[in-house]
């Protein structure tokens, strides 16, 4: 009987087949459309209201900020300012500006309009004072005008002036090494002036602690002046972006950019497979195999923006020894973790940044496996061979930056236990207990976790893992010399001393070991072989503007 | 009539009231909590503290209950804390893609499930019904997601004949005044718009519908074969009526009182299935939607989403409740 059925429908199926086939014509054709699938919609098209990678995949083709990054790099270029200059060791910043830019609609881009922005943001009250509307606003400035919501900080910001059509002044209450990086991402990036007043950008409401957007700006009218404007948004379904054919720089090839939400990753591997997409962000590591024997698919790497490590908590035990530290870092085969279990989309990390980042350096002190090494140390430690040791993993949760947690614990526990440690394995599920004990310092000698960059700044990763709160907590560790060489990198607004620092801090750190950094995952992105010249970022974009379908 | 209904109607208070003490109780037991799932890595125990008084998670259980009943009383479901969207507006965005999906699988299931029952019935103790009873079983048997998967791989992966993803193909500008994309697209006149939803649908359906299409089998066929021994047919038969008025008149009319009492409630479990269906062929319906919300822990959603598809639920059986009282007298002085 079921069999009847499925004949029948089996035959409406093939005549279905044969009109789709006639009627597309085939997938192999040249097109000036392209088809990108991402995990769900954006939250909001209002770059300054959101934080999620989702969201700015889709805004930075439409807006663009004062500088941004070199394609594929975490270098810092030239977009709509021209030059800078910093003064006043780092509190005042001169910028001049791009001139001939307009807003996708028509507003010419200027002082005015630069100023307009920061403006916006210094002054922002009420609910738009919520985390949940303004994460990144806070994360830098720390506060607004008039601060409304206990906890927050004065505001970094001061001012912001217009010297001329082309030339503005920003005023900062303090130096700060991060303004400036800060400045490439989407929070911070340029949007029409005249659309955000008429569409009401700055309209919102917090309603049981989540902050809503109200105006139609966010939704309907986003307004930039990338090299894509902005068609339309179906919820659930798609968004779509046509060619800016009025911008300033190189327009884009592409006529426009479909970007459809596709929540489950076998589900984007299939639609790719079917072509039905053209590419896809957030191959799963396990579907690269299947990608790269497709030979009409491709693979595209993202640089690795991101970081797993070993966390040393220092508190109490046998880590408390510099020896025994290194022993566990020498005693762990990283190398055959990365080679095992990340599909080859794994680098294995010697320190806390991603190579990517500046600030980091290959002169960092190594420990590349060597069993022998780890004994000989423990040895001459006081903690002898075998030296018992508590290490926590996590289960019911895949990373980024750390795909299979637990074959990575059993790996990494069985090297430590040739290398004369005898491990304690402790598990607990990453939600709800997992991450909370790691942060508070109650999850072992030895734990797994990991960070993948918000920003393109190492401030982002060795100065989140490595302030004085949470080194003290997660870490459990004390030393004065590494939280100040942090905080004068933090604060050094020379770009080139800021790098320098950066590096000796890298260099002090991997030497003091307060944790194992084992892993640097390069995310990958499916595509078909077709599609030519698109470029994923380090920091989670991906660059539309330069690529070709066919 | 009327009484019954107002009575049905008057019972559905005490069941809503029920329904939102189990979904808030329940979300609550689930390990996690949103502050995890927004913070991740970032959960420090201050930020977790601050964001906890945020959203009101440090008040006493009872006071957030009655504080959520007031908001639902009014018709507020809040705001998603992952999108930051209204409830509402995002259930009036979904659900049309799932009553659209509910209704074909429903189609699928009472097309070919009451012909095919009808069919084994009279070939009773054949072939024919040994097998329509064997694939019957395991169609209960498999689960809708496994069939979902199957279905996605050989006919679009492998064969390429439909579309893997989505309602409509991202490449069709079409206006949705109803987003209900069928009636969308005859209401238009848009036919490749149609076929284009069609294509998208048939899939999805076809996963959906198999449950309820093994379930409408079996209770036509035992139906059929309950009343085809009847004295009012064997009469029938006897006065020298045509077999296929017999089977019309007399056989599928009165067998239809339990058949249609059983699509009744598959239309409602229908809605439970669409949480796995969606998923696979990521239809952007309320199944997906609150898919996404438990993962994300999104209270709000899971919490708005759950009493609405219950509501419906309800009401899908208040329905047939009226209806089955409608076609059978009996029922309403019971």
């Amino acid at each position: 009987m079921r069999g009847i059925a499925l004949k029948a429908v089996l035959a409406a199926a093939a005549c279905a087949a044969l009109i789709v086939t006639v009627g597309s014509g085939g997938g192999s054709k040249a097109s000036s459309t392209l088809i990108f699938a991402g995990a769900s919609d954006p939250t909001y098209l209002d770059p300054a209201l959101a934080s999620d990678g989702e969201t700015f995949r889709v805004t930075e083709q439409m807006y663009e900020g004062l500088v941004g990054l070199k394609p594929g790099t975490t270098k810092i270029v030239p977009k709509l300012a021209i030059k800078w200059k910093s003064a006043n060791r780092g509190r005042t910043w001169t910028f001049w500006l791009r001139r001939g830019v307009k807003f996708h609609d028509g507003t010419a881009f200027n002082s005015a309009a630069a100023c307009a922005n920061f403006n916006r943001w210094y002054n922002w009250t009420g609910p738009f004072q919520d985390p949940s509307a303004t994460f990144y606003y806070q994360a830098i400035y720390g506060g607004f005008k008039h601060n409304e919501v206990s906890g927050l900080q004065p505001s970094l910001f001061r001012s912001c002036a217009a010297k001329g059509p082309y030339k503005v002044i920003v005023k900062l209450r303090k130096s700060s090494g991060t303004f400036f990086p800060s400045l490439v991402i989407q929070p911070f990036v340029m949007q029409s002036p005249t659309a955000m007043k008429k569409y009401g950008a700055d309209q919102g409401e917090l309603r049981n602690g989540t902050f809503r957007a109200t105006g139609s700006y966010a939704f309907e009218h986003p307004t930039g002046t990338g090299p894509f404007k902005f068609k339309s948004w179906t919820i659930g379904q798609k968004v779509e972006i046509v060619r800016n054919d009025s911008y300033w720089g190189k327009k884009a090839k592409l006529s426009r950019v479909i970007i459809q939400p596709i929540s489950d990753a076998t589900g984007r591997l299939q639609a790719l497979q079917n072509h039905d997409i053209n590419a896809y962000d957030l191959a799963a590591p396990q579907d690269i195999p299947t990608l790269s024997s497709n030979s009409s698919l491709k693979v595209i790497k993202r640089p690795a923006f991101n970081v797993a490590y070993v966390t040393i908590h220092q508190g109490s035990g046998p880590m408390k020894e510099l020896k025994v530290r290194q022993a566990a870092a020498y005693g762990m085969n990283r190398k055959g973790v990365v080679s095992q279990f990340y599909f080859g989309t794994g680098k294995v990390a010697n320190e806390f940044l991603p190579p990517s980042l500046y600030g980091w350096t290959d002169k960092v002190q190594k420990y590349p496996y060597n069993p022998t090494k780890a004994k000989q140390l423990l040895n001459s430690s006081s903690c002898h061979v075998p030296c018992h040791v508590d290490f926590w993993y996590p289960t019911g949760v895949s990373r980024p930056y750390m795909p299979d947690p637990v074959r990575n614990f059993q790996a990494l526990a069985a090297s430590l236990e040739s290398s004369g440690f005898s491990v304690t394995p402790h598990s607990a599920p990453w939600r709800p207990t997992y991450v909370g004990k790691v942060n508070e310092g109650s999850a072992g000698d030895l734990n797994l976790i990991g960070w993948t960059g918000d920003y393109g700044d190492p401030d982002n990763f060795v100065g989140t893992f490595f302030n004085p709160t949470t080194a003290g907590a997660q870490f459990g560790f004390q030393n004065q010399a590494i939280f100040n060489l942090l905080q004068r990198a933090k604060n050094e607004a020379n770009f080139k001393k800021r790098v320098q620092l950066y590096q000796k801090l890298n260099i002090a750190l991997m030497k003091y070991l307060p944790g194992i950094p084992y892993a640097h995952a390069t995310p990958a992105l499916g595509a078909e072989k077709r599609v030519h010249n698109l470029i994923a970022t380090p920091v989670g974009g991906v660059w539309f503007q330069y690529a070709t379908v066919g | 009539m009327l009484r019954y209904v107002v009575r049905r109607l008057l019972l559905l208070i005490p069941i809503l009231f029920g329904l939102s003490i189990l979904t808030f109780f329940w979300v609550r037991a689930l390990p996690g909590s949103p502050i995890s799932s927004l913070l991740g890595e970032r959960a420090t125990p201050q930020l977790v503290a601050q964001y906890k008084e945020r959203y009101g998670l440090n008040e006493p259980v009872y006071k957030q209950y009655f504080k959520q009943l007031r908001a639902w009383a009014h018709a507020d479901f809040g705001t998603s804390t992952a999108t930051h969207r209204q409830i509402t507006y995002e259930i009036k965005q979904r659900f049309p893609a799932t009553m659209e999906l509910a209704i074909a699988a429903l189609i699928f299931a009472i097309g070919f499930g009451v012909p095919l029952g009808f069919f084994a019935a009279k070939k009773h103790g054949q072939l024919f019904d040994h097998a329509s009873l064997f694939l019957s079983l395991i169609g209960i048997s498999i689960p809708v997601f496994f069939l979902a998967i199957i279905l996605k791989y050989i006919f679009a992966v492998r064969l390429g004949w439909l579309p893997t993803v989505g309602r409509a193909s991202v490449l069709i500008d079409t206006k949705h005044p109803t987003n209900f994309y069928i009636l969308d697209a005859i209401f238009t006149r848009d036919w490749y718009a149609l076929k284009d939803a069609l294509e998208h649908l048939i899939l999805p359906a076809i996963a959906l519908g198999s449950i309820p299409l093994a379930i409408i089998t079996r209770i036509t066929r035992a139906a059929v074969l309950d009343v085809q021994n009847e004295d009012y047919v064997r009469t029938a038969r006897a006065k020298g009526l045509a077999p296929i008025t017999v089977d019309r008149r007399h056989i599928l009319r009165n067998a239809m009182l339990p058949i249609s009492t059983i699509i009744g409630l598959q239309a409602g479990l229908l809605l439970s299935g669409a949480v796995l269906t969606e998923t696979v062929f990521a239809w952007p319906g309320i199944g997906s939607w609150l898919r996404d919300a438990i993962f994300n822990r999104d209270y709000p959603v899971i919490q708005g989403g759950i009493m609405f598809v219950a509501l419906v639920f309800v009401l899908v059986n208040l329905l047939v409740d009226i209806s089955y009282a409608l076609i059978n007298p009996r029922i309403r002085y019971s």
